[in-house]
């Protein structure tokens, strides 16, 4: 008996001194503010900073690699802590939003057939180039809305994908699933769009698309800070230089420019 | 010679009573009337224009260049101007870059091919692929790095409703069998074996007229499909095995489709490119015909020549019913590896409504490549393409065998092939890693 608890002891003494060297001969100096970062982050490891987690994110943070408003879905309040804590200044922290660059769902752009596969856009769009006319455009199945981790977006009746932008934490996930790259992630405060992704000649997209930018140049001409640039029958807003006038919209022929 | 047959297969409905006994007609050129000749119209890279627009162009003229390796010549069906160079519609690849030539009204004469020494050079001139469908460029199988013994000519024609090969090895029985002989004789290969399917009797006996005096073996075939597949037909005839992810060249064979050796044996001994093919037109269309149809003529005109549709039509299917593409335009043009225009009315489609996977495991028992469609199913839907490369989905011949016998419908073939182009950026980036 006597024999067994002594043993015992001496076991767990010695076993507990050389925990106490290892301890103290291989001890790490880890920066406290990582952990500190750390709980200021969603801690939802979606990936979206390009870092394999979240705290990933904060050691990086830490290490002045990556900016305090790196993360994507972290509010504007957080961030400033996170700045606050390091002592450093934060830029711009305008919130941005996935925004759908297509207006064309089942009413507006006819589909060239009847498709049975799976239902997501990547097989579809394997399949003679998409079942709609349009080339360019969103092909409905919800590819991007399955790859939404925060339940921001649904499809609508017309098969277009919606985003709720009080939900979108512009992670860029269902940028990642399009095969069309159809989705931009842009800043909220920008709201005019050209909801469309056609290279195509005017005449061809009027043939595939009832809403499609047939690059009448109008909107180019009319924009008072000549934001708008048209390149291979297709407008662009610059959202740097836009100044939400709105201008754009109204005269767009086709309404293909889309105030979000 | 034993037959030994391969593993899994179906036995669809042949329908081809409707144009088995119409011997081949020539589609006259049509004054005016516009040829869309895209310049993708085989496996490989697309051929290199070399025309511009409003260029006059002679029948047989040669208009796309081979770019590469593995490509093939594209030449001008028709006599006439080049009208644009512009994109046409593909069943696959949805859109396709071409050359729109307008016919003018003589059409007498065809530029004969260049006949080189080198008889793959001539191949290549002719721009001749393989007719039986996959369009793989010729010259490339004829130039063998490997000893090849045994030459496989393939007259299965195992889809249903095509008859063109039938008709081919019909009425030009000795041609074709010059053709497989001058292959035989360039390439030294030793053993010719020329297969064609039991329900076929009639080209059968065409064929052993001449089996002593050209010495091949004629093998009649088991009526089971796909018993026209390359791997599955050299089972068959031969009980080889082609390794996985391997042409059939690792097992000293080579296989030919009946039309291509006629189209050597056209180029070689007359001259003649390949700007022409014949077409199985069938199913509701008034006059269901074997036609002879030059490469860029728009679907919608082929079927107009057979007396338009018959009733309503629902689904057009370019090439056979278990492995053509359905059409979403009837501008699409007719190229060198279309074998067949099949028109379904509502009433001719089966229902095609998907239910879940029952588990009963027909098509495992029917996929000829011994796969397993029913796990890779649940893959594909749920775009697990990792896995999918692991269970071998690069191996499926998309026979749609399995697709066919679903009691479920589900559509597992279709899903395999879309699938496949994303399972082959997985292989890409695990050969990536391997060499560093």
């Amino acid at each position: 008996m006597t024999a067994a608890i002594l043993t015992m002891l001496s076991t767990g003494f010695v076993a507990g001194l050389g925990l106490m060297i290892a301890s103290k001969k291989f001890h790490v100096e880890k920066d406290p503010r990582i952990e500190q970062v750390g709980n200021l982050l969603p801690a939802a490891n979606c990936g979206g900073c390009g870092f394999p987690g979240c705290a990933a994110l904060a050691e990086s943070i830490v290490q002045g690699k990556s900016a305090p408003n790196a993360c994507p879905v972290l509010g504007a309040e957080s961030a400033k802590e996170i700045a606050a804590l390091l002592g450093l200044e934060l830029g711009s922290n305008v919130k941005k939003v996935a925004r759908v660059r297509c207006k064309g769902g089942r009413t507006e752009a006819p589909e060239k057939y009847d498709y049975y596969g799976p239902k997501d856009c990547h097989s579809v769009n394997m399949l003679a180039g998409g079942n709609k006319l349009c080339s360019y455009g969103c092909l409905g199945e919800g590819s991007c809305v399955k790859a939404c981790g925060f339940d921001a977006m649904y499809m609508d009746e017309n098969r277009l994908p919606v985003i709720i932008e009080e939900k979108c934490t512009s992670c860029g996930m269902c940028v990642k699933a399009c095969p069309r790259s159809i989705i931009t992630i842009i800043e909220q405060d920008k709201p005019f769009v050209v909801a469309c992704m056609s290279k195509d000649k005017g005449g061809d997209v009027k043939k595939a698309c009832s809403v499609g930018c047939i690059g009448c140049k109008l909107c180019a001409k009319n924009c008072p800070v000549t934001a708008i640039q048209v390149d291979n029958f297709l407008a662009v807003i610059d959202p740097d230089i836009c100044i939400n006038c709105g201008k754009c919209e109204e005269v767009c022929p086709t309404k293909a420019i889309k105030k979000f | 010679m034993p037959f030994f047959g391969f593993r899994g297969g179906v036995h669809p409905d042949y329908n081809k009573g409707a144009t088995s006994g119409k011997p081949i007609e020539v589609m006259p050129v049509k004054e005016g009337a516009l040829y869309g000749v895209p310049l993708a119209q085989h496996i490989g890279a697309p051929a290199k224009p070399l025309v511009a627009k409003n260029q006059e162009v002679k029948a047989g003229e040669l208009i796309g260049q081979a770019a590469g390796f593995i490509s093939a010549n594209i030449h001008a069906p028709v006599s006439g101007r080049v009208v644009a160079l512009q994109s046409l519609p593909h069943p696959v690849s949805g859109k396709t870059a071409g050359i729109i030539i307008e016919a003018s009204g003589e059409q007498d004469e065809i530029l004969p091919v260049n006949v080189s020494e080198k008889f793959q050079e001539t191949v290549l001139n002719a721009g001749i692929v393989g007719l039986g469908g996959a369009t793989f460029p010729s010259n490339v199988k004829l130039s063998p790095p490997k000893k090849v013994d045994t030459l496989l000519l393939n007259g299965a024609e195992c889809e249903p409703y095509l008859t063109c090969d039938h008709r081919l090895m019909l009425e030009k029985t000795e041609e074709i069998i010059k053709g497989a002989d001058l292959i035989r004789r360039a390439l030294n290969i030793e053993n010719l074996i020329i297969g064609i399917e039991e329900n076929k009797a009639d080209a059968l006996e065409a064929f052993g007229k001449f089996a002593s005096s050209y010495k091949f073996e004629l093998v009649p075939l088991e009526v089971k499909y796909p018993q026209g597949g390359e791997k599955q037909l050299i089972k068959a005839c031969l009980n080889r095995t082609v390794p996985e992810g391997m042409l059939p060249l690792e097992v000293g064979v080579i296989v030919h489709n009946v039309g291509t050796c006629l189209a050597v044996y056209d180029a070689v001994e007359n001259k003649k490119p390949l700007i022409e093919r014949v077409v199985t037109v069938t199913g509701a269309v008034k006059e269901p015909k074997n036609l002879l149809v030059r490469v860029g003529t728009p679907v919608q005109d082929i079927i107009d020549y057979c007396g338009g549709f018959l009733g309503e039509p629902r689904k057009v299917v370019m090439g056979g019913p278990m492995m053509g593409f359905a059409l979403s335009n009837l501008d699409v043009p007719m190229m060198k590896g279309t074998s067949g225009i099949l028109v379904f009315r509502e009433e001719d489609l089966p229902d095609l409504k998907q239910c879940n996977c029952i588990r009963c495991g027909r098509c495992v028992d029917v996929c000829p490549m011994g796969l397993i469609p029913s796990v890779m199913d649940r893959f594909v839907v749920r775009e697990m393409y990792e896995s999918l490369a692991d269970w071998h989905v690069m191996n499926c011949i998309e026979c749609g065998c399995c697709s066919y016998d679903c009691p479920s419908r589900r559509n597992l073939a279709g899903g395999f092939k879309t699938s496949k182009r994303e399972v082959m950026k997985v292989l890409k980036a695990r050969e990536a890693e391997k060499n560093g």
